[in-house]
């Protein structure tokens, strides 16, 4: 005999922000099919920079409610909607907003970031074809809406099962993202595949987790879990490694040490704009579900879980800083720094202090619009070769030297983002930091926050490194190349010509960017600068919603 | 004559007023919640000066001279309506808002204008805008006046922003802007060498005299740095016991008696090095007599009314926390005492008329730190005579500009002589000034520093040597005071004409006698006014407390007489061998006293034995070992990072089989860590 199915009742107000993302990512696909290929990319773009911002809006029209009550249990637990929540969900829906922009900028070149036909293999008749007709893989908007709704419900679910199926549906998405890059096609292939496995072996780990968890406690909910972990039973052994297979499962999107191998590749691999998108995006929604997992459902297990964020933060910070300091490619050099940064968060969250979740979430804020910012200039910092075409990314370090004096206001620009990266005064960059760490001293780590306070100085180092460069080249290398020639000519030696020749062929350009983007990292800029200076109102109000539901 | 002084110095000391402890802050209303206007006016006048560059030069001068006096305006219309008001809202705050203010995290700005702020930042923007008005005249041939204006008013505001902050934090700000303001203003000349043609009233500088003047900036920098360094301890201190630096919160926490009586020795004592290197103060005053080669209008302003008196304002502003810790504050009275006689003793053996003007400014505010280290009794009387010395030295420092001015910017006083005849206004200016420091009744000096004197042999503590040894050191300098300034005045202006033929002294500009005349009338009447009634410690009860006064070991009139006998003994005495007498015109050979107080008693001697060539040697040491162990350290260090950053990218191999493998070592690690530590 089946039992009778009765529909649970669900307030769709505290839902709105996701149910609309999503909404629109269903619609996005349905796009795909109905309406005509030129109109697309159009309908596309308008239709995901809609949906992001009406979910900001929704988010704000909850803003009061979830201050004033504490937030919505939606679900019994399912989703929930409390400060934490709210400020991560709007953190990572200003990424998107930022990231779309970047995306859907086409540059004076007229070429996206992305494959025109992906389906297509690297350098067949059908590329060829589909490049010359100039079709566009429109699909990247409705897979980044999927992310984002996954990311959004990531950080804000009292449910173990509906974090797994967050977990999927944020990754699947970006698996596919990254392999869609329109230049370097076997790289970025190479890195989606490598993202996808590497992804489901975490996922493995973490469904695992889930399972023992399970087991000990015989519940999926986050405040049963947490009651059941107060009263002894026997079983703690099992629950720990469940607690311990989970945090390893949010480690891996974190990219924190030693399982952050598969960061650099990935990075360096993935279309320029769903790197600063995943790099940010997905940083602040495990993060979100970290601070949840660890300050809800394991707060009891705190002592024990201790170790494992303390070993972790340091192996994160140190290798992060040691590995990135003999980087020579931009993109992995970020993607050092990121998973930098993922150590000096984990010190904000190992603190386990009432002041952690707010110093993390405003840390993910300031990193996100920096890195968001940073990958969208290394977007339009390009190739050109000696025939005067522009090909792709410059991105190795040697290519920027000198940006500077050709390119001023890029660079300068670049300059800002590095600055709140390493964490200098009067950048976000350095109010977040200092947050966190003022965090992990009160939460009584400061050997974690001491070590950060090293590492960030060291990891200051390579930041510095690419300012050199790029204001103060040792010399002349790519703008040489015509007043050199003449010299070569005369007579000092034709075997320098031979040698140097080559590699002078190419040549570093930026290319104009056709509005969106500029929006984008001008945004990014000015939130760096006013966070730095003006952090108060931000820092307060989210300080003000710190409180998670139980 | 001594009922006048026994009523009106009593009246300072006793006060009819019943004790009182300083009083709370209230929210600044009216026009005290303007009071950012204060330091903005001459910021942004300096700023646009610096901007705007040779563009400003026309009419920056006048923009400099009205930032000050705009500010001036501001400032009295606050005095007045402090003065206006019940004394329990004469302490108001102005919120600047905060930088950061999240949970614990909470880094404030705000302003304190209350009555001890409010009388410095008059004095600072009165005398600062004479003096900048004299700098138009004085400074007219320099082809960088705009570049001075503006490092003027950069001075000024950040005087403005050492006083009115209301944290240690604000203060230390404006404490290095001074700084920062003082090394350039000290350097001005650093640069200039020999760029312009040389006329009269030009101030050609030569080489040689350009290096000294880098030389002097750096010196005064470097000891500044020693003073800043317990400013920064005294911070550390605080924030690390207190948790802020604000005062409203270290007073609290100094006089709830939470903290230890050792900490708050500790913290008093390093706020007295910092008080001691801006001040000008033993063990930290070499620098201020070479500071003397900056302009004379920089002399005026900064090192004799405004910056120097800083250590004064700090020791006052931070009463709370010497009043709670008695012995800091005896070692306060010990550094003014020794302070004021070694000033004298330097003073009387200058024959440079400004470097024998500098020694006195060391020897007036050895009387201030004096006065403060005296506590409850002497907070007042520290900063009324800081007021109206502010007045009668700047006075003086302008007369000597003028003297300069006339005489070929030479400052040595045995070329001087009988300047008087030549320069009317200058000499009655300067007399004003000399009258007043002497202490000579009804003149200012008379009625601060007579009372500073007067507590000094009041007995504090149930020690009765300590009211003899301080009363009679203040006495001793007095006369002593009143000897080198007798024998400068003489020197310059009376006496036989010594100067040489191709020098023809003349009366200075309007616009700079016209400062001179209005210091000079400060001169005379501003401490009577002060003191009569003792309207100035009424004033400042708000913030300083009033507090009975105790007897002093001899009677009130008893310590007048003498002081007085004493005083115009001296000046008989200087009169005799400097105006009757003739004056070589080079040093005579002398005994080793006068030697060494020529020397600086020695300063320079000591600082290079103690200092500078330990340091010398240290330095070498160190660059020895920066060589061999710190670069070998540093290259180590650099190799051994890339190395192992090589080892941490060998595992980044690119395939995903080895990046799986790492994941699944590095879970069973952590899961063996756990194990191991639960266990």
């Amino acid at each position: 005999m089946i039992a009778e199915f009765i529909a649970p009742t669900v307030s769709w107000g505290p839902l709105a922000p996701v149910v609309v993302v999503l909404l629109a990512a269903v619609v996005g696909v349905l796009l795909e099919a109905f309406v005509p290929a030129r109109f697309r990319r159009v309908a596309q773009v308008t239709l995901s920079l809609a949906a992001v911002v009406g979910a900001l809006v929704a988010l704000a029209l909850a803003w009061s409610t979830v201050k004033s009550t504490g937030g919505y249990d939606v679900l019994s637990g399912s989703f929930v909607l409390d400060g934490p929540a709210l400020v991560a969900q709007a953190i990572i829906l200003v990424i998107a907003l930022l990231s779309v922009l970047v995306m859907a900028d086409r540059t004076a070149s007229d070429e996206d970031a992305f494959a025109p036909m992906v389906s297509a293999a690297p350098g067949s008749d059908y590329e060829k074809i589909a490049t010359t007709r100039g079709m566009a893989q429109t699909e990247v908007y409705p897979l980044v809406l999927f992310a984002t709704g996954g990311m959004m419900i990531f950080g804000s679910t009292g449910d173990l099962l509906t974090l797994f199926v967050a977990l999927e549906v944020l990754s699947l998405p970006l698996y596919l993202l990254s392999g869609m890059a329109r230049r370097r096609r076997l790289q970025s292939q190479e890195a989606s595949l490598k993202y996808f496995l590497l992804g489901a072996f975490a996922s493995a780990f973490f469904i695992f987790g889930i399972a023992l968890v399970y087991g000990a406690t015989g519940t999926l909910r986050y405040s049963e879990i947490a009651t059941a972990v107060a009263t002894p039973t026997g079983t703690e052994g099992l629950l720990l490694l469940g607690a311990v297979l989970i945090l390893v499962g949010l480690f891996f999107k974190v990219g924190a040490v030693p399982f952050h191998m598969w960061t650099p590749d990935v990075y360096q691999g993935a279309p320029t704009p769903i790197t600063g998108f995943m790099a940010a995006g997905t940083k602040v929604a495990a993060f979100a579900a970290m601070l949840r997992v660890l300050y809800v459902m394991l707060a009891g297990l705190g002592w024990d879980l201790t170790v494992v964020l303390w070993t972790v933060a340091i192996a994160t910070m140190l290798v992060g800083t040691v590995a990135g300091l003999v980087q020579t490619d931009i993109k992995r050099l970020l993607a050092y720094s990121s998973i930098a940064h993922a150590g000096f968060v984990l010190t904000g969250v190992a603190a386990l202090d009432k002041q952690g979740p707010s110093s993390v979430l405003f840390y993910l804020l300031a990193y996100g619009l920096a890195t968001v910012g940073a990958f969208a200039i290394i977007s339009i910092v390009r190739e050109r070769s000696a025939s005067g075409g522009v090909s792709g990314e410059a991105t190795a370090l040697s290519q920027w030297a000198g940006l500077g004096r050709t390119h001023p206001v890029v660079a300068v620009t670049f300059l800002l983002f590095l600055l709140s990266f390493a964490g200098i005064p009067l950048t976000a960059g350095f109010v977040g930091k200092f947050a966190v760490f003022s965090a992990a001293v009160h939460g009584g780590a400061w050997p974690l926050a001491l070590i950060g306070v090293l590492a960030s100085a060291a990891a200051a180092f390579f930041y510095v490194k690419v300012i050199v460069l790029m204001f103060f080249p040792a010399s002349e290398p790519t703008q040489a190349s015509t007043d050199a020639e003449p010299a070569a000519a005369a007579g000092t030696g034709t075997a320098t010509l031979l040698q140097t020749a080559p590699a002078r062929v190419v040549t570093t350009t930026v290319v104009r960017p056709n509005g969106l983007a500029t929006v984008s990292i001008a945004v990014c800029a000015v939130l760096t600068v006013v966070l730095g200076i003006f952090p108060g109102g931000v820092l307060d109000a989210i300080s003000q919603v710190a409180a998670y539901l139980p | 004559m001594s009922t006048l002084a026994t009523s009106l110095t009593g009246a300072v000391l006793a006060g009819a007023l019943p004790a009182s402890e300083p009083v709370g802050a209230i929210p600044a209303t009216g026009a005290a919640s303007g009071a950012l206007w204060l330091i903005l006016l001459p910021a942004i006048s300096a700023a646009l000066l610096l901007v705007l560059g040779r563009r400003a030069d026309r009419w920056g001068h006048l923009l400099g001279v009205l930032a000050p006096a705009a500010s001036f305006v501001v400032a009295a219309a606050i005095a007045l309506q402090l003065l206006s008001a019940p004394a329990d809202q004469r302490v108001q705050d102005v919120d600047l808002g905060s930088w950061i203010s999240a949970g614990a995290l909470d880094l404030h700005a705000g302003l304190r204008v209350d009555t001890l702020s409010v009388t410095f930042v008059l004095l600072v923007t009165f005398v600062g805008s004479l003096i900048h008005v004299y700098s138009i005249a004085y400074m007219a041939h320099d082809v960088n006046r705009r570049r001075f204006f503006a490092y003027l008013n950069l001075f000024v505001a950040s005087m403005l922003v050492l006083v009115l902050g209301d944290s240690y934090l604000l203060l230390f700000f404006g404490w290095e802007g001074v700084g920062l303001a003082s090394y350039l203003l000290i350097g001005f000349w650093n640069h200039e060498v020999d760029a312009r043609p040389g006329h009269d009233g030009d101030h050609t500088v030569s080489g040689v005299n350009a290096l000294e003047n880098a030389v002097a900036a750096k010196k005064a920098f470097v000891a500044n740095r020693v003073g800043d360094l317990g400013m920064l301890v005294a911070m550390g201190l605080l924030f690390a016991n207190v948790g802020a630096l604000d005062f409203g919160s270290v007073n609290a926490a100094a006089t709830g008696g939470h903290l230890s009586q050792g900490l708050l020795t500790a913290i008093g004592l390093m706020l007295l090095l910092a008080a001691t290197g801006k001040s000008a103060q033993f063990p930290l005053q070499s620098w201020l007599g070479d500071a003397m080669a900056g302009p004379t209008p920089v002399s005026a302003l900064i090192h004799a009314a405004t910056m120097v008196t800083a250590g004064v304002y700090l020791i006052v502003r931070s009463q709370a926390i010497f009043d709670a810790a008695p012995n800091a504050r005896l070692v306060v009275v010990i550094i003014g005492a020794i302070t004021l006689l070694y000033g004298a003793v330097v003073g009387c053996a200058k024959d440079d008329i400004k470097k024998a003007l500098a020694a006195s400014t060391m020897s007036q505010i050895g009387y201030m730190i004096l006065a403060a280290g005296l506590g409850p009794i002497g907070y007042a009387l520290a900063i009324m005579h800081l007021v109206s010395h502010g007045f009668f030295k700047a006075g003086m420092f302008l007369g000597a500009g003028s003297v300069m001015h006339g005489m070929n910017d030479s400052t040595d006083m045995r070329r001087f002589g009988g300047l008087g005849k030549h320069m009317k206004i200058t000499y009655a200016t300067f007399a004003a000034g000399w009258l007043a420091i002497l202490g000579i009744p009804p003149l200012s000096g008379f009625f601060t520093k007579d009372p500073i004197i007067e507590a000094a042999f009041v007995v504090q503590d149930g020690q009765v040597w300590r009211a003899w040894v301080f009363g009679l050191v203040t006495l001793l300098g007095a006369a002593i005071t009143s000897f080198y300034m007798s024998r400068l005045f003489f020197m310059t202006f009376e006496g036989k004409e010594r100067w040489e033929d191709d020098v023809h002294p003349h009366e200075s500009p309007k616009l700079m006698t016209a400062p001179m005349i209005v210091l000079a009338v400060g001169s005379v009447a501003l401490g009577g006014i002060l003191a009569s009634g003792s309207r100035f410690t009424q004033w400042l009860a708000p913030v300083t407390g009033s507090h009975e006064h105790g007897e002093p070991v001899l009677p009130a009139l008893v310590i007048t007489i003498v002081t007085l006998v004493l005083v115009i003994a001296a000046a008989v005495l200087a009169w005799q061998r400097y105006a009757r007498q003739p004056v070589p015109t080079t040093a005579p050979a002398a005994s080793w006293l006068v030697q060494a107080a020529r020397e600086d008693l020695k300063q320079d001697a000591v600082n290079d034995g103690l200092l500078v060539i330990p340091g010398t040697y240290a330095t070498r040491a160190l660059v020895f070992m920066d060589g061999a162990v710190v670069d070998g350290a540093v290259t180590g260090i650099a190799r051994g990072t890339v190395a192992v950053g090589d080892a941490a990218r060998r595992p980044q191999t690119g395939f995903v089989r080895q990046y799986a493998s790492t994941m699944l070592l590095g879970l069973v690690a952590l899961v063996v860590i756990v194990l191991a530590v639960q266990s």
